[in-house]
């Protein structure tokens, strides 16, 4: 079991309230990403989870029980920290044991479970190894098998692959999702990487400056995006946003595309659309990413073409929405029309 | 900056500062070698004949010596047991977030910086006295005998006074080993489910066995040479109860005037340090590789 709620959860340190009042509910078993740009209070919030910070106020309801009081061992939580924090002078298996030592369970079960751990997490060759002696995935794996071996209702990631190399990240993101799959325990994630957050989540919470912005599934917040920063922060490259004449066209103060909704037709056409020059063009291979100018100061756009596109620098062409349903609209506030 | 021109060039220009320093160690040693085996005592000047080993055969079999040698080895392991225990106990103390973090840490390491001839006059003065000592007077206001501490407990008393001295530089070192220690461990540790007791023996402990170490070499080769806390306090009696090697050679060669015999018992201090230096890194200098 690992059902977790937040209800009305508040931090203040000192005189900056840092997470204003939040109320939260993680199902059993699912995998929940929080996101959100650096200093909007995710890892805060993990942490309050986790008991490492006193809440100011509110509770959370861990499985039923209220574990605002409690001390974060008593809470059932397993948590794997940004810089591992494996214990330097010990072996993998001493520090895959050490939560079982100081639960006091008997060596021969600690061993049996040290070994399963072990095998789950292929590090059977590297038991007798030192953190040290591994490389940044491995520890990342030991400190995966520290937290399983405990049996945690939940487990709670802070930032954990933002230590690893980019083809490293991809794999280890990939073992974290088979792990959620096969142990179907409740898991939080913090992130900053909205792809990890798309690809691993059942959910995804956006957060800014502590308030929780949308909750939903990853393809929910990309099709139906709440508001501005919400559609802003989803997708990669970000969306296009356009304001004034545009916009009104629209009925709305603030229209966005996403870059993979527009498509691009050679030379300047009247018509419908928005015509342009091309500025700099990123070449994927698969993809083709251009930015472009839009005439009379508009602002620039990013337009996701074909990886063939033939189009070059300075080239005057015309870009249009797929469909009109592609276009987003805001008003006023950045929250969304519907 | 590594060609075979510059690493000449460079060989040349460090030559005279390796002469010098080679030049101030070896003159002293190889004079004091020399004299430790002459007859050469102060008082019969121009009588300076080789005697060979007879020097040291004098001074290993002198009673003094052994006593010397304890109080030596007692002295260095009193020190250094109070301000390891000791320094890590303030260590863990001042890393608490507390009100004037700054300035308590300031006071902490004054005494340090009190000179060892001062300090150990205001222990012996001020402290132990057993007329006018403050603890005398606290004896006193309880209704008890005072304790004359350097007559009764020498060597104890000059163990308080260094480890007293020496306190501040272990506590220092290990604080800044304790403040090293990456917050997220101690975190890892408590949603793993170790007390405050588990953390300090499983975490914090592992954590500073190389500041321990750095602090365990350092102070031996000092203590080994405690002098002036002797000399102004008990001046190494009674008898020879707060006796140690250095106390000892000083005796031989300025209270006795038999520079034969204080050489001798020079290079026999000189040997000594060696032995406990090898036995030393044997011990604990494994913790000094990464």
């Amino acid at each position: 079991m690992g059902q977790i709620k937040l209800e009305k959860v508040t931090k203040a340190f000192g005189n900056t309230q840092v997470i204003p009042p939040l109320d939260l509910e993680i199902e059993d078993g699912e995998f929940v990403v929080f996101v959100g740009p650096s200093g909007c209070g995710k890892s805060t919030l993990l942490r309050l989870i986790a008991g490492l910070e006193d809440v100011t106020s509110g509770d959370i309801v861990i499985d039923g029980t209220n574990a605002t009081e409690l001390p974060p061992a008593r809470r059932g939580l397993a948590m794997v920290f940004q810089s591992y924090a494996l214990y330097p002078h010990m072996s993998v298996k001493k520090n895959i044991a050490f939560p079982l030592k100081m639960a006091k369970m008997p060596e021969d079960k600690i061993e049996e479970k040290v070994k399963n751990a072990a095998h789950i997490l292929n590090l059977t060759d590297y038991l007798d190894r030192r953190p040290g002696q591994l490389s940044g995935g491995q520890r990342q794996r030991v400190a995966i098998g520290r937290a399983i071996v405990r049996e945690p209702a939940a487990f709670l990631f802070d930032e954990p692959l933002s230590n690893l190399d980019a083809a490293l990240r991809v794999n280890m993101r990939l073992e974290i999702s088979e792990l959620h799959q096969s142990l179907k325990t409740t898991m939080i994630y913090v992130t900053h990487d909205q792809v990890e957050a798309m690809t691993m989540a059942d959910k995804i919470v956006v957060l800014r400056a502590g308030n929780i912005e949308q909750v939903g599934s990853p393809l929910e917040l990309y099709r139906s995006p709440n508001n501005l920063f919400v559609a802003g922060f989803i997708g990669s490259p970000k969306m296009n946003f356009l304001e004034g004449d545009d916009a009104a066209k629209y009925g709305a103060h603030t229209i966005g595309v996403r870059p993979e909704h527009l498509k691009v037709i050679p030379g300047a056409t009247v018509g419908s659309g928005w015509t342009g020059t091309v500025g700099v063009i990123e070449h994927l291979g698969s993809d083709t990413f251009m930015h472009v100018h839009l005439d009379g100061n508009r602002g620039t756009i990013t337009v996701r073409a074909d990886g063939d596109n033939p189009a070059k620098v300075n080239d005057k062409i015309t870009v249009e929405a797929l469909s009109e349903d592609r276009i987003y609209r805001f008003d006023k506030d950045g929250m969304a029309i519907r | 900056m590594a060609t075979a021109h510059s690493r000449t060039a460079a060989r040349f220009m460090i030559a005279p500062a390796v002469l010098l320093l080679l030049g101030w160690m070896i003159i002293p040693l190889s004079m004091t070698i020399y004299f430790s085996t002459l007859r050469y005592n102060l008082l019969m000047p121009g009588m300076e004949d080789f005697i060979g080993f007879d020097n040291y055969s004098y001074f290993l079999s002198d009673p003094a010596f052994f006593s010397a040698l304890t109080n030596t080895l007692l002295l260095v392991g009193g020190v250094l047991l109070i301000t390891v225990v000791g320094g890590i106990l303030l260590a863990l103390l001042l890393d608490q977030p507390m009100f004037g973090q700054g300035v308590v840490r300031i006071l902490v390491i004054a005494p340090f910086f009190v000179m060892p001839t001062v300090s150990a006059l205001v222990w012996k003065n001020m402290f132990m006295n057993p007329v006018n000592g403050l603890f005398a007077f606290m004896a006193k206001a309880v209704g008890l005998q005072p304790f004359d501490f350097l007559s009764h407990a020498p060597l104890t008393s000059i163990i308080i006074m260094v480890a007293w001295q020496w306190l501040p530089f272990a506590t220092l070192i290990l604080l800044t080993a304790m403040q090293s220690l990456d917050s997220e461990q101690i975190e890892a540790a408590e949603m793993d489910g170790a007390g405050a007791f588990s953390r300090f023996f499983h975490i914090v402990l592992p954590h500073l066995t190389r500041a321990i170490t750095v602090v365990i070499l350092i102070q031996t080769i000092f203590l080994l040479s405690v002098f002036a806390e002797i000399l102004v306090t008990t001046n190494g009696g009674p008898g020879t109860a707060s006796t140690n090697i250095t106390y000892l050679v000083y005796a031989q060669s300025l209270l006795q005037f038999d520079v034969g015999s204080g050489s001798a018992g020079g290079i026999v201090a000189v040997i000594l340090a060696n032995i406990v230096a090898i036995f030393l890194m044997r011990m604990i200098g494994k913790n000094l590789d990464i």
